[in-house]
């Protein structure tokens, strides 16, 4: 299991959770949650995927996601999930 | 599991509020390449530099990547040259060619600074010492990217007074050599009393003769967020104002812990130490001195700067301890005027002085820090701001430091621009007093009692 944690954050339009969903599929990337909420019109979304099955390194696949942001005008980012463990678990 | 709230309040610390692991700093052991031969010696040096690090800057940058953390700095530290090139070098001269050897290794490997090209001076000085050291004007003019410190007391030694009058006139030549640059070559040397052998932050970092043959240090950072932290607690007691400083710095230090530990991994070289240091950058918004004004100055430097900055430092390190399984380093808040906007305010409007600076480095690391003074400061002057600072350290158990410079052609008044991470600064005016007789005494100040402390 190589947990990594997808946001998406930017105007609210058609298509966003789908855009994302095709890229990770096509990259054989597993979605184990999703939450989303959308404050003051903006839209909020965290995933946590598994991506210990892609072809691809976390690397890669944050620099593509990121790509795909930019196509639908929002921000995309995918980190592994460590960095948000070791800050807000002890 | 980590919840969406958590998730965006550590990517607001990170696009908002200047999130950053301010620099991986390799330290490389050159003890292993002396050899009484010149050209051996900087053919092994070279081949050492590039070997070891081969791997560090594409290694960091897959960090960044990965977890979406800018790592600002990639670095180099390397065992004090004047202990490597002993037996090799006849004069300065000699020496100067080691740090062009050093130059080409930094670049090779793309990091941006690589530091080492020092002295351990704190109770005498070899004559490899002397050669180094009076070879620094040169060997910083002659590079880019070589960083020079020269340690000349410490709390067990006393003060090295030949070494200090020494280096006064050593950074007068260093600014008049790189008067081109504003005397650039000044903001790359560092006089310290108790340097730390772990440092990872420039231009002090060497890699000291305790440690390991290759180590990974990593330095955090963060003002910005400690001072948002502080946004939300205005007004509050001191104990929740402390509390705040804690649990922040206790955050941002976990993300160094998890670069140091990763990077340690991937290149297979052991992790040292992480130095909890807040350090500042002159980008608005990741200034210290704007961590100063939100506990309740007007400006860095009014009344209150000095116990504002000590509970300050306090915390930080209370925090980052728990954070991090080994604490190294300088671990303090930094307080540079070049590189730092709230502090550069501060200057403008008149509220910090020269004096006030020094009061503060009593409660904080490094020391004078970044600090442009007029060009035609005397030799003298600059030897006894030095012996000042490093009677501070010696007698409180502490590092401090001195990085000042004269800027060749300019006076009080004018602004002096360095570019990039060292930042711009207005000229500072210096006590005109003489201190020469005192300074042109030769010999030492000894070693401070440690009993009876009052």
């Amino acid at each position: 299991m190589k947990r990594t944690i997808i946001t998406v954050v930017g105007k609210d339009t058609v298509g966003i959770i789908a855009k994302v969903c095709t890229y990770l599929a096509d990259n054989n990337v597993n979605i184990l949650d999703i939450s989303q909420t959308i404050v003051q019109g903006f839209f909020n979304m965290m995933m946590v995927a598994d991506a210990a099955r892609s072809p691809k390194s976390g690397a890669q696949i944050a620099e593509e996601l990121e790509a795909v942001g930019k196509e639908i005008g929002v921000v995309i980012r995918c980190q592994h999930e460590d960095i948000f463990n070791m800050m807000h678990r002890i | 599991m980590i919840n969406i709230f958590e998730v965006n309040e550590t990517n607001k610390m990170i696009t908002q509020e200047n999130l950053d692991v301010r620099t991986i700093t390799l330290g490389i052991s050159l003890l292993d390449c002396i050899d009484s031969d010149l050209e051996a010696l900087n053919e092994k040096i070279y081949r050492k530099i590039t070997t070891s690090a081969k791997e560090l800057v594409p290694t960091g940058q897959a960090i960044e990547k990965e977890y979406g953390i800018p790592i600002v700095n990639k670095r180099i530290s390397v065992t004090p040259i004047a202990l490597v090139g002993g037996s090799a070098c006849r004069c300065p001269e000699d020496f100067v060619t080691i740090a062009r050897t050093l130059d080409h290794a930094a670049h090779e490997v793309g990091v941006n600074f690589l530091g080492g090209y020092s002295a351990l001076v704190s109770k005498g000085m070899t004559q490899a010492d002397d050669f180094l050291i009076r070879s620094i004007p040169q060997a910083l003019a002659a590079t880019e990217r070589v960083c020079s410190s020269v340690n000349v007391g410490s709390t067990k030694t006393g003060i090295d007074m030949d070494a200090v009058r020494l280096l006064g006139d050593i950074i007068l030549q260093t600014a008049e050599l790189t008067k081109e640059q504003d005397s650039l070559g000044c903001a790359k040397l560092v006089v310290f009393c108790n340097a730390p052998d772990d440092n990872p932050f420039m231009a002090g970092a060497f890699h000291g003769v305790t440690e390991a043959d290759a180590v990974i240090n990593v330095g955090v950072s963060g003002p910005g967020v400690v001072k948002h932290a502080l946004t939300e607690v205005r007004g509050a007691d001191f104990e929740t104002l402390c509390e705040t400083i804690k649990k922040t710095a206790f955050k941002v230090t976990r993300v160094g812990q998890l670069v140091a530990q990763e990077a340690s991994r991937r290149l297979g070289i052991p992790f040292g130490i992480i130095d909890l240091s807040l350090a500042p950058t002159p980008a608005i918004g990741d200034s210290v001195a704007d961590i100063l004004c939100e506990i309740g100055l007007e400006y860095a430097g009014a009344p209150g700067t000095t116990a504002a900055l000590a509970l300050l430092n306090d915390q930080v390190k209370k925090g980052g301890v728990m954070a991090s399984s080994y604490v190294g380093g300088l671990s303090g808040a930094f307080i540079p005027v070049s590189e730092d906007q709230g502090m550069i305010d501060a200057v403008k409007a008149g509220a910090l002085s020269f004096e006030k600076l020094e009061a503060m480095t009593c409660v904080c690391s490094v020391g004078l820090d970044m600090i442009a003074i007029p060009g035609d400061t005397k030799a003298t002057t600059i030897s006894g701001i030095i012996a000042d600072e490093m009677a501070i350290g010696m007698v409180n158990q502490k590092t401090t430091a001195v990085r000042v410079i004269p800027v060749i052609g300019k006076g009080v008044g004018e602004t002096v621009e360095f570019g990039g991470l060292l930042g711009y600064a207005p000229i500072m005016p210096v006590n005109q007093f003489s201190c020469d007789a005192f300074v042109n005494r030769r010999g030492r100040i000894p070693a401070p009692i440690h009993s009876f402390k009052n």
